[in-house]
């Protein structure tokens, strides 16, 4: 196949991006378009103005004090909160992209340890028809044991959720948002209640799984190394956005000191 | 009826001899299909904590029947499962639209559902007497038409589950996690809602709304503190209903009690080993 229709171009839109390429010619959602986003909550304005590109192959981390509005931003992505603005997926050649995948992390939720629900019962649940309230075949079983086995979790397949720690917890969940292979990955603050080693490896498996496949991952964080070694673009964030670039660039900026140095 | 009737008498007591007491084999029979009945929405209304959201559902099926039979032209069934499923659908609408407190809301409009049956039954000086066997509820009154009907709707019910069940679970286990995966909240909640209206309306009158809501509770409550995954779960839940449903109506032969009553006993009996089981074991 000629390197032309594997690239993934420039962004077409912004202009911004990178050039590079991908096994399926890009046909997924390489941009995701966010134009005079605003969110209002009663009399509150929670984040207003956001005019933001994400793109394929990239992680973007959105970073901002308390109450800068960042689980906002990615609950308006994914449609659960009413917003203004626009937010539009499109592919390299411009064609839109009408409900893309999306695979999305919360924050660690905490099930009570008498949840009856075991690994396995979540992913049958989330991601097949096979109703969970009966004996999933060997087939379906096989498949999770895979899902999780790229989070290294493959042998907690039978714990209920509300025993795992933390730290397993966010890798059982970050392997369920892998599943359907998504186009666009949001991480809502990974990082807490999750150890320095686990969070290493979580890292390096976002990572590793990104240039893979290409994804868009976008991911609210506090971590500063995360923000050093892992994020291609930093969005500092203070109800609308204050400063955007390289992390280089926005963790030098005045603007970082200001709000977070 | 009679293939029913043919296996009961094949017991060896004395009330199963061929021909005699037929409301009796009717009354099991009907509990062997409201125990997975209920033993099926029980699991969904404890893990979405609804058991409050249930009661008031109980309430508005008290209504419906009231309100069935004023106006029940053709059976004061149907007037009540529609009162009751617009009942449903209304508390969904509020406790979504509301910004109270949810508590507050379905509070509110259970007590409201609640003095309106009282108001309808008892306007011009009517004897609300007549309405005693929707709050004790007689399950050895039911007779083959209506325990046909409560076939039908486990059947339904099943096959309800068959395809919503999941969906039902990705949201409890984690609202955002099923928006990301295009799983409608409200849309699967209301119809969840709307598939418990329909059934405690139906069974009110064999249940009695004294204790419907125990009767949903319960059987998922004793699961809860035994099973290990949903699987499980359902079957513990499944069989509590159906083992107590039994018992409860022999039961209530021997003792000359109501069956619902040695029923939600029995399964308050279980849920206090099932804790102590788990305090134990913790």
């Amino acid at each position: 196949m000629p390197q032309e229709q594997n690239q993934c171009h420039v962004c077409t839109h912004c202009g911004a991006g990178h050039a590079h390429t991908h096994a399926d010619g890009c046909h997924h959602a390489c941009c995701t378009i966010i134009e005079n986003l605003s969110v209002q909550m009663g009399q509150d304005t929670i984040i207003h103005d956001i005019n933001l590109h994400v793109h394929c192959g990239e992680t973007t981390a959105i970073i901002g004090p308390n109450g800068a509005g960042k689980s906002t931003l990615i609950k308006a992505i994914i449609g659960e909160v009413k917003h203004e603005g626009t937010i539009r997926f499109v592919q390299a050649n411009g064609t839109k992209v009408l409900s893309p995948i999306i695979g999305y992390v919360p924050q660690t939720p905490r099930f009570d340890p008498q949840y009856p629900a075991s690994v396995l019962d979540l992913f049958v649940a989330c991601t097949t028809d096979h109703p969970v309230w009966l004996r999933p075949s060997k087939a379906v079983r096989n498949h999770v044991e895979l899902a999780l086995a790229r989070v290294g979790m493959e042998d907690q397949i039978d714990k209920k959720v509300g025993v795992l720690s933390g730290g397993q917890l966010q890798r059982v969940l970050l392997a369920l948002a892998l599943e359907p292979l998504p186009q666009i990955l949001l991480l809502d603050e990974p990082s807490t209640g999750v150890d320095a080693k686990g969070l290493k490896t979580f890292y390096s498996t976002v990572e590793e799984i990104k240039q893979k496949y290409d994804l868009t991952v976008l991911i609210i964080t506090h971590d500063r190394e995360l923000m050093e070694e892992y994020a291609d673009r930093l969005v500092l964030l203070n109800s609308t956005i204050v400063k955007v670039g390289t992390p280089q660039e926005v963790l030098a900026s005045e603007e970082y000191k200001k709000l977070l140095g | 009826m009679d293939w029913w009737y043919f296996l009961v008498d094949l017991l060896p007591f004395h009330w199963a001899q061929p021909g005699y007491m037929l409301f009796f084999k009717n009354a099991l029979l009907a509990i062997l299909i409201i125990g997975p009945l209920f033993g099926l929405l029980s699991t969904m209304i404890v893990n979405n904590r609804m058991a409050f959201f249930s009661e008031s559902l109980g309430h508005g099926a008290f209504t419906g029947m009231v309100v069935g039979s004023l106006v029940g032209a053709i059976s004061p069934t149907w007037g009540a499962v529609a009162f009751s499923i617009v009942f449903a659908v209304l508390v969904s609408v509020v406790k979504q639209k509301a910004k109270l407190s949810t508590d507050t809301v379905i509070g509110a409009l259970s007590s409201v559902s609640i003095a309106l049956g009282i108001f309808l039954s008892t306007v011009n000086g009517g004897n609300f007497s007549k309405l005693n066997n929707l709050l004790i509820g007689d399950v050895l009154s039911i007779d083959p038409p209506q325990i046909l009907l409560l076939g039908i709707l486990l059947l339904l019910v099943l096959l309800y589950w068959q395809f919503k069940i999941n969906k039902l679970i990705t949201i409890s286990l984690n609202p955002s996690i099923a928006i990301s995966r295009g799983i409608k909240i409200f849309t699967n909640e209301t119809l969840f809602s709307v598939v418990i209206a329909v059934v405690v309306t139906v069974s009110i009158s064999w249940v009695g709304l004294l204790v419907i809501n125990s009767m949903l509770i319960l059987p998922a409550a004793v699961a809860r503190n035994l099973a290990k995954n949903m699987r499980s779960f359902t079957l513990i839940s499944v069989l509590v209903a159906m083992i107590t449903g039994i018992f409860g109506v022999v039961g209530s032969y021997y003792i000359g009690a109501s069956a619902s009553s040695c029923i939600v006993l029995m399964q308050s009996a279980l849920f206090l080993l099932s804790f102590l089981h788990l305090r134990r074991n913790a």
